[in-house]
Protein backbone atom coordinates (compact mmCIF):
# COMPACT_ATOMS: atom_id res chain seq x y z
CA UNK A 1 0.00 0.00 0.00
CA UNK A 2 1.47 3.34 -0.86
CA UNK A 3 0.74 6.46 0.26
CA UNK A 4 -1.16 9.00 -1.73
CA UNK A 5 0.82 11.94 -3.50
CA UNK A 6 0.82 15.08 -1.55
CA UNK A 7 -0.55 17.86 -4.51
CA UNK A 8 2.02 21.56 -4.29
CA UNK A 9 -1.61 23.11 -3.54
CA UNK A 10 -1.75 21.29 -0.74
CA UNK A 11 1.76 20.77 1.30
CA UNK A 12 2.64 23.15 3.94
CA UNK A 13 6.17 22.28 4.51
CA UNK A 14 8.50 19.17 4.81
CA UNK A 15 11.38 18.80 7.34
CA UNK A 16 13.73 16.58 8.59
CA UNK A 17 14.34 15.58 11.73
CA UNK A 18 17.50 14.02 12.47
CA UNK A 19 17.58 10.86 15.27
CA UNK A 20 18.22 11.30 18.78
CA UNK A 21 16.15 15.07 18.05
CA UNK A 22 12.88 16.80 19.54
CA UNK A 23 10.14 18.59 18.00
CA UNK A 24 6.91 19.84 18.61
CA UNK A 25 4.25 21.75 16.30
CA UNK A 26 0.56 22.69 16.42
CA UNK A 27 -1.29 20.65 13.22
CA UNK A 28 -4.74 22.87 12.88
CA UNK A 29 -7.50 20.85 12.29
CA UNK A 30 -7.83 18.53 9.41
CA UNK A 31 -4.02 19.13 8.81
CA UNK A 32 -1.89 16.16 8.36
CA UNK A 33 1.19 14.46 9.28
CA UNK A 34 3.42 12.48 7.22
CA UNK A 35 5.83 10.58 9.28
CA UNK A 36 8.31 8.85 6.74
CA UNK A 37 11.24 6.54 8.07
CA UNK A 38 14.26 7.26 5.98
CA UNK A 39 16.84 4.49 6.52
CA UNK A 40 14.67 2.09 8.53
CA UNK A 41 14.89 0.95 12.16
CA UNK A 42 13.11 4.82 13.07
CA UNK A 43 11.48 5.65 16.43
CA UNK A 44 9.38 8.21 17.28
CA UNK A 45 7.54 8.66 20.52
CA UNK A 46 5.11 10.70 20.46
CA UNK A 47 2.25 12.71 22.67
CA UNK A 48 -0.60 14.81 21.32
CA UNK A 49 -2.32 17.60 23.38
CA UNK A 50 -5.48 19.73 22.84
CA UNK A 51 -3.86 22.84 21.51
CA UNK A 52 -7.23 24.59 23.01
CA UNK A 53 -6.71 23.48 26.31
CA UNK A 54 -3.74 20.87 26.64
CA UNK A 55 -5.52 19.25 29.98
CA UNK A 56 -7.16 17.01 27.18
CA UNK A 57 -4.50 14.73 26.04
CA UNK A 58 -3.94 11.65 24.15
CA UNK A 59 -5.00 8.64 26.74
CA UNK A 60 -3.19 5.20 25.73
CA UNK A 61 -6.15 3.14 27.94
CA UNK A 62 -8.87 4.64 25.81
CA UNK A 63 -7.41 4.61 22.64
CA UNK A 64 -6.61 0.51 23.48
CA UNK A 65 -9.90 -0.44 24.77
CA UNK A 66 -12.42 1.76 22.41
CA UNK A 67 -10.78 -0.15 19.78
CA UNK A 68 -9.97 -3.85 21.67
CA UNK A 69 -6.25 -3.32 19.78
CA UNK A 70 -2.80 -2.94 22.37
CA UNK A 71 -1.13 -1.80 19.14
CA UNK A 72 -2.09 1.17 16.06
CA UNK A 73 -2.15 1.14 12.33
CA UNK A 74 -4.18 2.48 9.75
CA UNK A 75 -8.30 2.69 10.53
CA UNK A 76 -7.85 3.31 14.23
CA UNK A 77 -7.93 6.75 15.89
CA UNK A 78 -6.24 8.13 19.03
CA UNK A 79 -8.13 8.83 21.41
CA UNK A 80 -8.12 12.05 24.06
CA UNK A 81 -9.37 11.16 27.98
CA UNK A 82 -12.42 13.38 26.95
CA UNK A 83 -14.04 10.82 24.34
CA UNK A 84 -12.81 12.77 21.51
CA UNK A 85 -10.39 12.10 18.44
CA UNK A 86 -7.30 13.94 18.59
CA UNK A 87 -5.81 12.21 15.21
CA UNK A 88 -6.99 9.69 13.01
CA UNK A 89 -4.32 7.18 11.18
CA UNK A 90 -5.04 7.59 7.46
CA UNK A 91 -2.20 5.36 6.25
CA UNK A 92 0.52 3.09 7.34
CA UNK A 93 2.78 0.57 5.49
CA UNK A 94 4.00 -0.30 8.91
CA UNK A 95 1.00 -2.26 11.09
CA UNK A 96 1.98 -2.10 14.11
CA UNK A 97 2.96 0.95 16.25
CA UNK A 98 3.75 0.51 20.22
CA UNK A 99 1.64 2.06 22.27
CA UNK A 100 2.73 0.38 26.05
CA UNK A 101 6.43 0.55 26.75
CA UNK A 102 6.50 4.20 27.38
CA UNK A 103 9.84 5.58 27.17
CA UNK A 104 13.94 5.32 28.00
CA UNK A 105 15.03 8.12 30.71
CA UNK A 106 18.82 9.16 31.36
CA UNK A 107 19.46 5.90 34.04
CA UNK A 108 18.24 3.80 31.07
CA UNK A 109 20.62 5.30 28.35
CA UNK A 110 23.83 4.97 30.74
CA UNK A 111 23.33 1.73 31.57
CA UNK A 112 22.86 1.14 27.78
CA UNK A 113 25.06 3.25 26.17
CA UNK A 114 27.23 4.61 28.86
CA UNK A 115 28.83 8.01 29.10
CA UNK A 116 28.51 9.69 26.12
CA UNK A 117 28.54 13.87 27.06
CA UNK A 118 28.20 16.78 24.70
CA UNK A 119 31.66 18.14 26.40
CA UNK A 120 33.30 15.40 24.16
CA UNK A 121 30.90 14.62 21.55
CA UNK A 122 29.10 17.96 20.82
CA UNK A 123 26.13 17.12 19.09
CA UNK A 124 26.25 13.35 19.10
CA UNK A 125 26.10 12.97 22.59
CA UNK A 126 23.30 10.33 23.82
CA UNK A 127 19.86 12.08 24.82
CA UNK A 128 16.95 10.30 25.87
CA UNK A 129 12.92 10.65 25.59
CA UNK A 130 12.09 11.22 28.62
CA UNK A 131 14.09 14.79 28.94
CA UNK A 132 13.48 15.72 25.56
CA UNK A 133 9.97 15.88 26.05
CA UNK A 134 9.98 17.69 28.73
CA UNK A 135 12.03 19.90 27.10
CA UNK A 136 9.38 20.62 24.33
CA UNK A 137 6.52 20.34 26.70
CA UNK A 138 8.42 23.33 28.87
CA UNK A 139 8.24 25.23 25.48
CA UNK A 140 4.43 24.98 26.00
CA UNK A 141 3.61 25.49 29.26
CA UNK A 142 3.36 22.07 29.71
CA UNK A 143 5.80 19.87 32.19
CA UNK A 144 6.07 16.61 34.20
CA UNK A 145 2.35 15.82 35.37
CA UNK A 146 1.36 16.24 31.77
CA UNK A 147 3.63 13.77 30.34
CA UNK A 148 1.50 10.35 30.16
CA UNK A 149 2.48 7.05 28.52
CA UNK A 150 3.30 7.95 25.00
CA UNK A 151 3.24 6.36 20.98
CA UNK A 152 6.26 4.38 19.68
CA UNK A 153 5.50 5.32 16.08
CA UNK A 154 7.56 2.49 13.45
CA UNK A 155 8.17 0.27 17.22
CA UNK A 156 6.84 -3.25 17.24
CA UNK A 157 6.54 -4.63 20.76
CA UNK A 158 4.64 -8.06 21.29
CA UNK A 159 3.99 -10.10 23.79
CA UNK A 160 3.56 -13.93 24.64
CA UNK A 161 0.80 -15.37 26.11
CA UNK A 162 2.38 -14.77 29.74
CA UNK A 163 2.82 -11.20 28.94
CA UNK A 164 6.78 -11.66 28.39
CA UNK A 165 7.39 -8.80 25.87
CA UNK A 166 9.79 -9.52 23.02
CA UNK A 167 11.30 -5.61 20.98
CA UNK A 168 10.96 -7.07 16.92
CA UNK A 169 13.60 -5.84 15.57
CA UNK A 170 13.52 -4.59 11.82
CA UNK A 171 10.31 -4.02 11.88
CA UNK A 172 10.22 -0.71 10.13
CA UNK A 173 12.19 -0.53 6.94
CA UNK A 174 13.66 2.48 4.61
CA UNK A 175 10.68 4.41 3.61
CA UNK A 176 8.14 2.64 5.84
CA UNK A 177 5.74 5.95 6.62
CA UNK A 178 2.34 6.62 8.68
CA UNK A 179 0.04 9.57 8.36
CA UNK A 180 -2.00 11.31 11.37
CA UNK A 181 -4.66 13.67 10.23
CA UNK A 182 -5.67 16.19 13.28
CA UNK A 183 -9.30 15.79 14.17
CA UNK A 184 -8.98 19.22 16.43
CA UNK A 185 -6.11 21.52 16.74
CA UNK A 186 -3.74 19.54 18.29
CA UNK A 187 -0.39 20.22 19.39
CA UNK A 188 2.28 17.12 18.21
CA UNK A 189 5.13 16.82 21.06
CA UNK A 190 7.70 14.40 19.23
CA UNK A 191 11.40 12.62 20.32
CA UNK A 192 13.67 10.36 17.92
CA UNK A 193 15.22 8.72 20.45
CA UNK A 194 15.41 4.94 20.49
CA UNK A 195 12.91 3.14 21.75
CA UNK A 196 13.25 1.83 25.13
CA UNK A 197 13.34 -1.92 24.57
CA UNK A 198 15.45 -1.75 21.50
CA UNK A 199 18.54 -3.91 22.52
CA UNK A 200 20.81 -2.43 19.85
CA UNK A 201 24.06 -1.84 21.67
CA UNK A 202 25.36 1.25 20.43
CA UNK A 203 23.57 4.75 20.21
CA UNK A 204 22.20 4.90 16.62
CA UNK A 205 18.87 7.31 16.45
CA UNK A 206 17.53 7.37 13.08
CA UNK A 207 16.22 10.52 11.03
CA UNK A 208 12.47 11.07 10.21
CA UNK A 209 11.07 12.86 7.63
CA UNK A 210 7.79 15.01 8.68
CA UNK A 211 5.76 16.47 5.96
CA UNK A 212 2.61 18.42 6.91
CA UNK A 213 -0.19 18.92 4.86
CA UNK A 214 -4.15 20.37 4.46
CA UNK A 215 -5.89 17.33 3.99
CA UNK A 216 -10.03 16.79 3.13
CA UNK A 217 -12.46 16.82 6.43
CA UNK A 218 -13.33 13.71 7.08
CA UNK A 219 -16.16 12.20 5.12
CA UNK A 220 -19.20 10.08 6.31
CA UNK A 221 -17.11 6.88 4.82
CA UNK A 222 -13.88 7.55 6.25
CA UNK A 223 -12.24 4.54 6.76
CA UNK A 224 -11.32 5.44 10.44
CA UNK A 225 -14.80 6.97 11.08
CA UNK A 226 -16.31 3.31 9.60
CA UNK A 227 -13.55 0.81 10.91
CA UNK A 228 -15.63 0.84 14.76
CA UNK A 229 -19.33 2.32 15.89
CA UNK A 230 -17.57 3.23 18.95
CA UNK A 231 -15.39 5.61 16.04
CA UNK A 232 -18.24 6.81 14.89
CA UNK A 233 -19.35 8.00 18.15
CA UNK A 234 -15.66 9.51 18.78
CA UNK A 235 -16.24 11.32 16.14
CA UNK A 236 -19.44 12.13 16.55
CA UNK A 237 -18.14 13.42 20.38
CA UNK A 238 -15.60 15.68 18.52
CA UNK A 239 -17.43 17.27 15.95
CA UNK A 240 -19.45 18.57 18.50
CA UNK A 241 -16.81 20.82 19.69
CA UNK A 242 -16.75 22.78 16.10
CA UNK A 243 -20.54 23.28 15.81
CA UNK A 244 -20.96 26.78 15.03
CA UNK B 1 6.19 -15.79 34.70
CA UNK B 2 4.01 -18.71 32.27
CA UNK B 3 1.18 -18.83 31.41
CA UNK B 4 -0.02 -20.44 34.29
CA UNK B 5 -0.87 -17.70 36.93
CA UNK B 6 1.38 -18.24 40.22
CA UNK B 7 -0.33 -17.77 43.65
CA UNK B 8 1.82 -16.17 46.67
CA UNK B 9 0.17 -16.19 50.56
CA UNK B 10 1.32 -13.71 53.01
CA UNK B 11 2.09 -14.27 56.68
CA UNK B 12 0.47 -10.99 58.22
CA UNK B 13 -2.32 -11.31 60.49
CA UNK B 14 -5.30 -9.26 59.69
CA UNK B 15 -5.92 -9.29 63.71
CA UNK B 16 -2.54 -7.19 63.76
CA UNK B 17 -3.01 -4.49 61.13
CA UNK B 18 -2.78 -1.12 62.39
CA UNK B 19 -5.52 0.42 59.90
CA UNK B 20 -8.05 -1.09 57.98
CA UNK B 21 -11.27 -0.35 56.36
CA UNK B 22 -13.91 -1.01 53.60
CA UNK B 23 -14.67 0.61 50.32
CA UNK B 24 -17.74 0.48 49.00
CA UNK B 25 -18.73 -0.24 45.28
CA UNK B 26 -18.32 2.75 43.45
CA UNK B 27 -16.32 4.61 46.41
CA UNK B 28 -12.98 6.51 46.01
CA UNK B 29 -10.58 5.84 49.20
CA UNK B 30 -7.44 8.12 49.76
CA UNK B 31 -5.02 6.34 52.26
CA UNK B 32 -1.12 7.55 52.89
CA UNK B 33 1.24 4.37 52.92
CA UNK B 34 4.46 4.84 54.61
CA UNK B 35 7.82 3.42 53.48
CA UNK B 36 8.12 0.03 55.34
CA UNK B 37 4.66 -0.62 55.77
CA UNK B 38 2.51 -3.19 54.06
CA UNK B 39 -0.80 -2.39 52.39
CA UNK B 40 -3.45 -5.17 51.69
CA UNK B 41 -6.34 -5.02 48.99
CA UNK B 42 -8.55 -7.69 49.43
CA UNK B 43 -11.83 -8.21 47.07
CA UNK B 44 -14.42 -9.17 49.47
CA UNK B 45 -16.80 -10.89 46.56
CA UNK B 46 -14.85 -11.57 43.50
CA UNK B 47 -14.25 -10.16 40.15
CA UNK B 48 -13.87 -6.25 41.65
CA UNK B 49 -12.25 -3.95 39.59
CA UNK B 50 -9.70 -1.70 41.86
CA UNK B 51 -8.46 1.44 40.05
CA UNK B 52 -5.58 2.74 41.79
CA UNK B 53 -2.81 5.30 41.71
CA UNK B 54 0.16 6.06 43.84
CA UNK B 55 1.96 9.66 44.36
CA UNK B 56 4.87 9.96 46.08
CA UNK B 57 3.71 11.75 49.22
CA UNK B 58 6.63 14.58 49.35
CA UNK B 59 5.91 15.56 45.52
CA UNK B 60 2.94 13.96 43.85
CA UNK B 61 4.53 15.29 40.57
CA UNK B 62 6.46 11.94 41.21
CA UNK B 63 3.41 9.29 40.33
CA UNK B 64 2.57 5.35 39.37
CA UNK B 65 3.74 4.97 36.08
CA UNK B 66 2.63 1.65 34.26
CA UNK B 67 4.72 2.23 30.90
CA UNK B 68 7.77 2.58 33.16
CA UNK B 69 6.55 -0.44 35.15
CA UNK B 70 6.17 -2.48 32.36
CA UNK B 71 9.15 -1.69 30.04
CA UNK B 72 11.20 -2.16 33.41
CA UNK B 73 10.07 -5.53 33.80
CA UNK B 74 9.66 -6.90 30.58
CA UNK B 75 6.15 -8.00 31.12
CA UNK B 76 3.05 -6.89 30.52
CA UNK B 77 1.22 -8.12 33.44
CA UNK B 78 1.62 -7.53 37.17
CA UNK B 79 1.66 -9.84 39.82
CA UNK B 80 4.04 -10.93 42.88
CA UNK B 81 7.65 -9.58 42.40
CA UNK B 82 6.47 -6.85 40.04
CA UNK B 83 8.22 -3.39 41.20
CA UNK B 84 5.76 -0.02 40.66
CA UNK B 85 7.80 2.42 39.06
CA UNK B 86 6.86 5.97 38.86
CA UNK B 87 7.21 8.22 36.17
CA UNK B 88 11.19 8.88 37.20
CA UNK B 89 11.81 5.43 37.56
CA UNK B 90 12.16 5.06 41.05
CA UNK B 91 10.77 1.84 42.72
CA UNK B 92 7.83 3.50 44.90
CA UNK B 93 5.85 -0.56 45.91
CA UNK B 94 6.48 -3.57 45.27
CA UNK B 95 3.94 -6.44 45.07
CA UNK B 96 5.08 -9.06 48.12
CA UNK B 97 1.62 -11.23 48.13
CA UNK B 98 -1.13 -11.85 45.51
CA UNK B 99 -3.81 -14.85 45.44
CA UNK B 100 -5.39 -13.75 42.34
CA UNK B 101 -2.08 -13.90 39.57
CA UNK B 102 -2.73 -11.44 37.54
CA UNK B 103 -3.75 -7.72 37.43
CA UNK B 104 -3.60 -5.30 34.83
CA UNK B 105 -2.38 -1.66 34.16
CA UNK B 106 -3.37 -1.15 30.56
CA UNK B 107 -6.70 -0.61 30.63
CA UNK B 108 -7.22 2.67 32.90
CA UNK B 109 -10.24 4.15 34.49
CA UNK B 110 -14.01 4.22 32.79
CA UNK B 111 -14.68 7.69 32.96
CA UNK B 112 -18.20 9.46 31.56
CA UNK B 113 -16.94 10.50 28.22
CA UNK B 114 -14.75 7.31 27.18
CA UNK B 115 -18.62 5.70 28.14
CA UNK B 116 -20.54 7.27 25.04
CA UNK B 117 -17.44 6.06 22.91
CA UNK B 118 -17.69 2.68 24.17
CA UNK B 119 -21.42 2.12 24.72
CA UNK B 120 -22.94 5.02 23.76
CA UNK B 121 -24.80 8.09 24.71
CA UNK B 122 -26.89 6.40 27.19
CA UNK B 123 -24.25 5.81 29.16
CA UNK B 124 -22.64 9.21 29.53
CA UNK B 125 -24.77 9.94 32.85
CA UNK B 126 -23.89 6.34 34.24
CA UNK B 127 -21.21 6.76 38.18
CA UNK B 128 -17.39 6.37 36.62
CA UNK B 129 -13.68 6.00 38.34
CA UNK B 130 -12.84 9.41 36.77
CA UNK B 131 -15.52 10.97 38.88
CA UNK B 132 -14.17 9.07 41.92
CA UNK B 133 -10.86 10.07 40.97
CA UNK B 134 -11.55 13.67 40.11
CA UNK B 135 -14.00 14.41 43.39
CA UNK B 136 -11.21 12.75 45.96
CA UNK B 137 -8.47 14.73 44.47
CA UNK B 138 -10.50 17.93 44.65
CA UNK B 139 -11.76 17.22 48.55
CA UNK B 140 -8.29 15.23 49.49
CA UNK B 141 -6.68 18.49 50.43
CA UNK B 142 -3.89 17.36 48.26
CA UNK B 143 -1.90 19.00 45.42
CA UNK B 144 -3.86 16.77 43.03
CA UNK B 145 -6.15 16.88 39.84
CA UNK B 146 -7.22 15.95 36.61
CA UNK B 147 -3.47 16.33 35.48
CA UNK B 148 -2.48 13.86 37.98
CA UNK B 149 -4.25 11.40 36.68
CA UNK B 150 -2.46 8.95 34.52
CA UNK B 151 -2.59 5.21 33.67
CA UNK B 152 -4.18 3.27 36.42
CA UNK B 153 -3.35 -0.20 37.91
CA UNK B 154 -6.68 -2.18 38.12
CA UNK B 155 -6.11 -4.73 40.59
CA UNK B 156 -8.14 -8.37 40.31
CA UNK B 157 -9.01 -6.97 36.92
CA UNK B 158 -8.06 -9.35 33.21
CA UNK B 159 -6.99 -7.58 30.58
CA UNK B 160 -5.51 -10.44 28.07
CA UNK B 161 -2.93 -9.01 25.40
CA UNK B 162 -2.66 -11.84 22.41
CA UNK B 163 0.95 -12.56 20.61
CA UNK B 164 -1.11 -10.59 17.57
CA UNK B 165 -2.24 -7.33 19.71
CA UNK B 166 -5.83 -7.90 20.22
CA UNK B 167 -7.03 -6.29 23.74
CA UNK B 168 -10.34 -7.74 25.34
CA UNK B 169 -11.29 -6.88 29.03
CA UNK B 170 -12.32 -10.49 30.24
CA UNK B 171 -13.99 -12.39 33.04
CA UNK B 172 -11.72 -11.83 36.23
CA UNK B 173 -9.70 -14.52 37.80
CA UNK B 174 -10.57 -13.43 41.03
CA UNK B 175 -12.79 -14.49 43.63
CA UNK B 176 -14.02 -13.55 47.05
CA UNK B 177 -11.50 -13.22 49.74
CA UNK B 178 -8.49 -12.89 47.00
CA UNK B 179 -6.12 -9.93 47.74
CA UNK B 180 -2.29 -8.23 46.65
CA UNK B 181 -0.39 -7.34 49.19
CA UNK B 182 1.92 -4.77 48.31
CA UNK B 183 5.07 -2.75 50.56
CA UNK B 184 5.78 0.86 50.31
CA UNK B 185 9.53 1.15 49.51
CA UNK B 186 8.52 5.18 49.37
CA UNK B 187 6.19 7.50 51.56
CA UNK B 188 2.96 7.61 49.41
CA UNK B 189 -0.10 8.70 48.43
CA UNK B 190 -2.80 5.83 47.48
CA UNK B 191 -5.95 7.01 45.32
CA UNK B 192 -8.44 3.81 44.88
CA UNK B 193 -11.67 4.00 42.78
CA UNK B 194 -14.04 0.99 43.43
CA UNK B 195 -14.91 0.75 40.06
CA UNK B 196 -18.46 1.27 39.15
CA UNK B 197 -18.52 -0.09 35.65
CA UNK B 198 -21.91 -2.17 34.70
CA UNK B 199 -21.30 -2.41 31.03
CA UNK B 200 -18.48 -4.94 30.57
CA UNK B 201 -17.61 -7.69 32.72
CA UNK B 202 -14.95 -6.05 34.94
CA UNK B 203 -16.61 -6.58 37.93
CA UNK B 204 -18.94 -9.13 37.30
CA UNK B 205 -21.89 -7.16 35.94
CA UNK B 206 -22.21 -6.68 40.10
CA UNK B 207 -19.47 -4.04 41.65
CA UNK B 208 -19.05 -5.28 45.03
CA UNK B 209 -17.27 -4.00 48.36
CA UNK B 210 -13.27 -4.29 48.99
CA UNK B 211 -11.30 -3.94 52.13
CA UNK B 212 -7.90 -2.34 52.93
CA UNK B 213 -5.53 -3.30 55.70
CA UNK B 214 -1.59 -1.56 56.39
CA UNK B 215 0.53 -3.08 58.66
CA UNK B 216 3.36 -1.15 60.03
CA UNK B 217 6.81 -2.18 59.30
CA UNK B 218 8.27 -5.17 61.13
CA UNK B 219 12.09 -4.04 61.77
CA UNK B 220 12.34 -7.92 63.28
CA UNK B 221 10.77 -9.50 60.22
CA UNK B 222 11.54 -7.37 57.47
CA UNK B 223 11.04 -9.97 54.76
CA UNK B 224 11.76 -7.49 51.97
CA UNK B 225 10.20 -8.05 48.52
CA UNK B 226 13.09 -8.53 45.63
Amino acid sequence: MSATEISNDRELFTETVPGGAMWSHVLRRHQSLRLTDLTGGANVAMLLYNRDLPLERYNMPDTLKAQHTAFLTAGCVLYSDMGRILCSVTHDSCGWHDTFCGLGDAALAQSKYGTQRYQEHRNEFVRNTRDELLIELSKWGLGLRDLVPNLNLFSKVSPDESGQLRFVSGHSNAGACVELRAEMNVLVVLSTCPHPLDPAPRYAPKPVQLRVYRSAPPAADDPCRTSRPENARGFQNTERMFLA
Amino acid sequence: MNTSQIFTHSRLDPERAAHTGVVAAGEPWVGRIHEGQVLRIVDLEGNQAVDTLFFNAADPSERYSSTDTIRLQGSLYLTTGTVLRSNLGAPMLTIVADTCGRHDTLGGACSSESNTVRYGEHTKYMHSCRDSFLLAAATSGLPLDKRDLTSNINFFMNVPVTPQGALSFEDGLSAGGKYVELRAQMDVICLVSNCPQLNNPCNAYNPTPIRWLVWNAEPENPSRGS
